[in-house]
């Protein structure tokens, strides 16, 4: 086993798919022969040429909507939104078209295809390059929803996510990209669906996805040593989504903190505890808590540390559960 | 190249006319009585340009339509009885009864892509089309539009990549002069929609879309230089929409007579005139068209009618695969 970056996982995923299957292309802006924005395409355009990583104008809504085209006659396209914030110009063939093909034909088409944003805070980069939009697309039927954590998680979901007949959204938090991870030089796939438990605790479960698990581990190394034992569940897929790895670590635990880099209102923390409330309430010992961005859009710089969840505030999120 | 029309294909193309019209007689008759369950997007008046399309593509051709094309679907050979099902809201229907009108979909027939989005049917030709080129594949898309979706972004910027690329793909418009309840001329900042083309490079052609035979040659010659590798083509096929936007919209925004002009130009007897100064037609021949394309058209209602609806289990199936 080798160490790896995640942004390295990431193109040799691409890389191992589009060798196994000639149906599998890339498209996006400046995928080609720059190698993408954050580098996550190096040197698949010499090796696959350009009609398999496609460079396209700045034309979101259009290549959407290629994709999802391509997609119902057989291609397996892997859609790079170099920015997640730039999504919303391509909301329409994503979620009106691509999501809602096979149900509105009644099976009779299959729509797979993997868009693979680049989310998240940390860059200072202001309101339109920092947002963290996965509650958007797992409130859509048709669409699955996933975020790594790491390198290993990325490589096996993104090679499973190309190989799902479904529309597949793919997020990749910015920070995570210079993350390094063990990961096996043998193909290996990471299921989707199917959450993981990222460090072992008893007395509070922290669930978070994507970066945020970085930050929770943190926390919870911390956290230990004023004597708090927190579990880390790892999402990796947010739709489906493993109820059941949720579920029984709150029995377990008996207390939960949900962390999202989104602000609170209708983010996916809220149904994280909602589903706990519906099933496992009884095992609460307290309030469940969520430790979520500020209600306000991401400002530029620094400021930003005023808008999403800091470590402190996971650890006082837990420590105000577990009193 | 001009195609040669011979006497089969003349009828065939008659034949088409015909039962796009009655068609949509029939839906415009089923709706007033409400037996349909969702609405009707008429396309009572410009059946020739859709019937001219879809005739002209072969068998392995795709066809992405919108919410106002049957005549196309009918012409490239969709079943008549389960496309009525589908708009009868019944099990049997091309999508389960859960579609309706406006998600039609055929991919036996390579008719796919069809939704109620305005504009949204052109980026999913274009990704067809690229798709085709990707295998190297010599088949033809034809997209075909209303005037309106040539007022979206999405629609300028697939235009800009099918050039860019060179991708087999047919921008078809059926201009029936109204965008929902408002008059070209109030949405479109240039005379003729089809000089848009021209912004992206691409040929763009103006065609009597209440001709049939004109617009099927201006199709064959877009399918020509897009088989040829010489990429994409506009049409702009002139006609009008007889009925409102949709089945019961009193369409007060327009005059009787204005609508009376037009039906002076009707395609069907234009064709029919044609047809029989030429001796290919005659008033047996054309009763005997007319008396088919009716039995086919019961045909396909009692199939409907006689169909089950969805029960709830069969409805909650296929959101994902």
């Amino acid at each position: 086993m080798a160490e790896m970056n995640f942004r390295w996982a990431i193109t040799y995923a691409m890389q191992e798919e589009m060798e196994r299957d000639e149906n599998v292309f890339l498209i996006g802006e400046d995928v080609g022969k720059p190698g993408g924005a954050f580098g996550m395409s190096r040197g698949l355009f010499d090796r696959f040429g350009e009609w398999r990583v496609r460079d396209t104008p700045i034309s979101e809504e259009a290549f959407m909507g290629l994709a999802a085209g391509a997609a119902l006659v057989g291609l397996r396209p892997i859609v790079e939104i170099m920015f997640m914030d730039f999504i919303m110009v391509a909301m329409e063939p994503l979620c009106n078209q691509a999501a809602k093909f096979r149900y509105a034909y009644g099976g009779a088409v299959k729509v797979p295809m993997v868009v693979r944003a680049l989310y998240g805070a940390g860059w200072g980069a202001a309101a339109h390059h920092s947002q963290s939009l996965e509650a958007w697309f797992v409130h859509c039927p048709g669409l699955k929803v996933v975020a790594p954590s790491g390198a290993y998680d990325a490589k096996g979901l993104l090679k499973a996510s190309i190989r799902d007949d479904n529309p597949v959204v793919f997020l990749e938090h910015k920070l995570l990209l210079p993350v390094k991870e063990e990961v096996p030089e043998q193909e290996y796939l990471v299921p989707l669906g199917r959450a993981a438990i990222k460090r072992e605790g008893s007395d509070v479960s922290i669930v978070a996805w994507g970066w945020q698990v970085q930050e929770a581990l943190r926390a919870a190394a911390q956290l230990a040593e004023e004597g708090i034992q927190a579990e880390v569940v790892d999402l990796r897929s947010l739709s489906p989504l493993d109820e059941e790895t949720i579920l029984n670590s709150v029995r377990k635990t008996g207390r939960l903190v949900v962390v999202q880099e989104a602000p609170a209102p209708c983010g996916f923390a809220s149904e994280v505890i909602c589903l706990v409330s519906e099933k496992a309430m009884e095992y609460l010992d307290a309030p469940p808590k969520r430790v979520t961005a500020f209600f306000a859009p991401m400002p530029s710089g620094p400021l930003e540390k005023y808008i999403i969840p800091q470590q402190d505030d996971i650890i006082s999120g837990v420590q105000e559960v577990c009193r | 190249m001009a195609r040669e029309l011979t006497k089969e294909k003349l009828l065939e193309l008659y034949r088409l006319l015909v039962l796009a019209r009655e068609y949509e007689l029939l839906l415009s008759d089923v709706s007033k009585q409400g037996k349909l369950p969702g609405w009707i997007h008429s396309a009572l008046g410009q059946e020739a340009a859709g019937v001219a399309a879809g005739a002209c593509l072969e068998r392995d051709d795709y066809l992405v339509p919108a919410h106002r094309t049957r005549p196309s679907q009918i012409a490239k050979g969709m079943d008549l009885k389960l496309l009525t099902a589908e708009i009868y809201g019944k099990v049997t229907g091309l999508s389960k009864g859960r579609g309706g009108e406006m998600h039609i979909c055929d991919p036996g027939c390579r008719i796919l892509g069809s939704g109620g989005i305005v504009g949204q049917v052109v980026p999913i030709a274009l990704g067809i089309a690229y798709a085709i080129k990707y295998r190297g594949g010599k088949e033809v898309v034809l997209c075909d539009f209303g005037e309106g979706a040539t007022n979206t972004g999405v629609f300028h910027e697939s235009m800009n990549m099918a050039a860019l690329w060179r991708l087999p793909l047919i921008f078809f418009c059926e201009n029936n002069q109204y965008a929902e309840f408002t008059r070209v001329d109030h949405h479109i900042s240039v005379k003729d929609v089809a000089t848009r083309a021209s912004a992206y490079g691409i040929p763009g052609t103006i065609v009597d879309g209440n001709h049939v035979t004109a617009t099927y040659q201006a199709v064959a010659e877009a399918m020509d230089r897009a088989r040829a590798g010489d990429g994409p083509t506009f049409i702009e096929a002139v006609t009008y929409r007889w009925s409102g936007h949709f089945e019961g919209d009193p369409a007060k925004y327009r005059s009787p007579e204005e609508v009376e002009e037009w039906k002076k130009r009707d395609a069907i007897p234009r064709f029919r005139d044609e047809l029989v100064h030429k001796g290919i037609l005659n008033d047996d021949l054309v009763r005997e068209i007319e008396a088919s394309v009716k039995r086919q058209i019961e045909e396909a209602v009692r199939f409907a009618e006689q169909s089950p609806l969805p029960t709830m289990a069969q409805t909650l199936t296929d959101v994902y695969a």
